[in-house]
């Protein structure tokens, strides 16, 4: 029996894009999930690997419930968004970030499931991504072992208390640092349902948006957040979370006193 | 019954014969009279090494042989009983762990438990929680730990002194390395053995610490009369003050420096790339432990010295 030749082209066309137009290119990291993650996270925008995202972490992974991660970009100008992401983590992405009024920095801590590839990509204003970061070697069960406030079993006690300090930098930014009490159930623990901080803003005092992000599972147990944020001296800033139970969290913090030693890096 | 982990070795054995790792070299020198210490590396526990990092002594006693601490596996400690008894010349009678960390007890089993004494805080925690140690050990040692089952000592400390045929041996409780540390002065040499509350040119580590309990006991250790100090790691110290004074001036450093670091607003990134002092230069993996102790103790300093931000909502 003879098929009509058109079926051939049209299925051809079909298959094409998937199978050329969005290749990512090769991963220096050799890792098995490169492929596959690079064509759900950025689609068919260009992507290419730049160390001048600096994705830097300890060298060891002493606590895999909690490992701490920066990703810094100040050296790229035009970076609209930025994610981390583990790429053999069941939940891979832990953050994703949208520096609004804010340098495109921030740092935080992750669970790490087993050895796996961490990095950091962040979006130019033209759509391309540029991508960093390295194997991180971990014993498994960051993901998947119950948070220690479920085993104490005291994590209601804390939910929605926040701690947090702002300090002035020499750049004219102010470096905020915020920290949440909750269980950042990630749903791979038995009769344990998903249950995370899952949205965070920081706005000034006119309430123009600084930046903004989504947080995923793969976040430490009382996630802690590091961000640079455009604005003065007499910085008053507002802070806003919301986890998946549609809880709200609100907080309010002053540059306060003036550091010392600013703002690290 | 076999364990899970020797079924697995041993059909990996059969299935494609991994490389056996190579054989423990015990070198004791001697550190006074009828006592040897046997170095380990100062490093990290790593295959290299076969986690062969903690400082052990062999004692001879006119009763016998005691051992302090019997290393990370059942392999280590094997070779360890060989060249103790071959150079004393007599039976292994006790053997001492002075604490919970395995690289420095994990291989009793080479024993009847019933000669190994520990405290009895230490054989609480290592009941709770000597499996996860042992997997832990497991993962980054591989082929050296085969055959190492946790095991628990079977004698707990419960005197001040133990006297063999003579050799008299006085037991410390103490803590703060971890929450039940045993020191050991051997009354013949003056020979203080420090356990893991003493380092020596090889930075402290902290994953169990109380550092103001650590604090108290090492100032009884140098208000204690003794000789020489044998640390837990790192070099024998003949004066046996600058080792105590050593690491008692790190875990100060490292508090203060960590406390700074919380209040000048640093993520634990930038606390374990801190400047670590011109003064600890000689102490190997320094850099490496304050990024561990970063992990251990970054959190909870946060928790106690960042205000609280929240905005409580008007019911």
């Amino acid at each position: 029996m003879r098929r009509p030749k058109s079926l051939w082209v049209a299925l051809m066309l079909m298959l094409a894009p998937a199978s050329v137009g969005a290749m990512p290119p090769a991963d220096p990291l050799g890792s098995p999930m490169w492929t596959a993650h690079a064509r759900t996270q950025f689609g068919d925008d260009p992507v290419r690997f730049d160390p001048r995202v600096i994705v830097s972490f300890p060298m060891v992974a002493e606590n895999q419930r909690a490992f701490p991660v920066v990703i810094d970009a100040r050296g790229i100008t035009g970076v609209r968004r930025m994610i981390l992401l583990a790429d053999l983590n069941p939940i891979p992405v832990a953050i994703d970030y949208r520096p609004v009024h804010a340098a495109p920095y921030f740092a935080t801590r992750i669970k790490l499931d087993q050895r796996t590839p961490v990095r950091g990509a962040v979006q130019l204003d033209s759509g391309e991504w540029l991508v960093s970061g390295g194997w991180v070697d971990a014993a498994g069960g960051g993901c998947s072992a119950p948070p220690v406030s479920r085993v104490k079993g005291d994590w209601a006690d804390h939910l929605g208390e926040i701690r947090g300090e702002v300090w002035p930098m020499a750049s004219g930014q102010n470096r905020v640092r915020l920290s949440f009490r909750h269980p950042m159930d990630t749903g791979l623990v038995e009769n344990i349902a998903t249950y995370h901080l899952e949205a965070l803003s920081v706005t000034d005092a006119d309430g123009r948006l600084l930046g903004d992000m989504d947080i995923w599972a793969s976040v430490a147990e009382d996630p802690a957040i590091t961000l640079m944020v455009d604005g003065g001296a007499d910085a008053a800033l507002r802070v806003a979370a919301r986890d998946t139970n549609g809880r709200d969290y609100r907080a309010a913090l002053t540059l306060a006193r003036q550091s010392p030693m600013p703002g690290g890096r | 019954m076999l364990s899970r982990r020797a079924m697995l070795g041993g059909m990996a054995s059969v299935a494609v014969m991994p490389a056996r790792a190579a054989d423990y070299t015990i070198a004791p020198v001697a550190v006074g009279d009828g006592i040897w210490m046997v170095r380990g590396a100062d490093e990290p526990i790593e295959i290299r090494n076969g986690g062969a990092i903690a400082n052990i002594a062999i004692i001879a006693t006119p009763a016998g042989t005691v051992l302090w601490e019997c290393g990370p596996s059942l392999r280590y400690a094997r070779a360890l009983r060989q060249a103790a008894e071959q150079l004393t010349g007599t039976r292994i009678l006790r053997v001492y762990v002075s604490h919970l960390h395995p690289d420095h007890g994990m291989g009793l089993a080479a024993f009847d438990p019933a000669i190994v004494a520990a405290l009895p805080g230490t054989i609480a925690v290592l009941a709770a929680q000597g499996q996860g140690y042992a997997d832990g050990m497991y993962r980054l040692l591989g082929d050296w730990m085969r055959g190492t089952d946790l095991i628990l000592p079977g004698r707990a400390i419960m005197t001040a002194q133990e006297d063999f045929g003579g050799r008299s041996l006085r037991l410390l409780t103490l803590s703060g390395h971890s929450s039940a540390d045993l020191a050991l002065l051997d009354e013949r040499s003056g020979l203080l053995l420090g356990g893991d509350l003493v380092f020596h040119d090889r930075a402290p580590s902290t994953p169990t610490a109380d550092l103001a309990m650590w604090r108290v006991s090492l100032d009884q250790l140098r208000a204690l009369p003794h000789g020489g100090v044998l640390p837990g790691h790192g070099p024998l110290d003949p004066t046996g003050i600058a080792a105590i004074a050593q690491t008692r001036d790190w875990i100060e450093w490292l508090e203060r420096a960590l406390m700074r670091a919380v209040r000048d607003g640093l993520d634990m990134v930038e606390a374990g790339d801190l400047p670590i002092p011109t003064r600890f230069t000689r102490m190997a993996a320094a850099r490496y432990e304050v990024q561990r102790s970063v992990a251990h103790l970054y959190p909870a300093l946060e928790a106690a010295l960042l205000p609280r931000i929240e905005i409580r909502s008007v019911p």
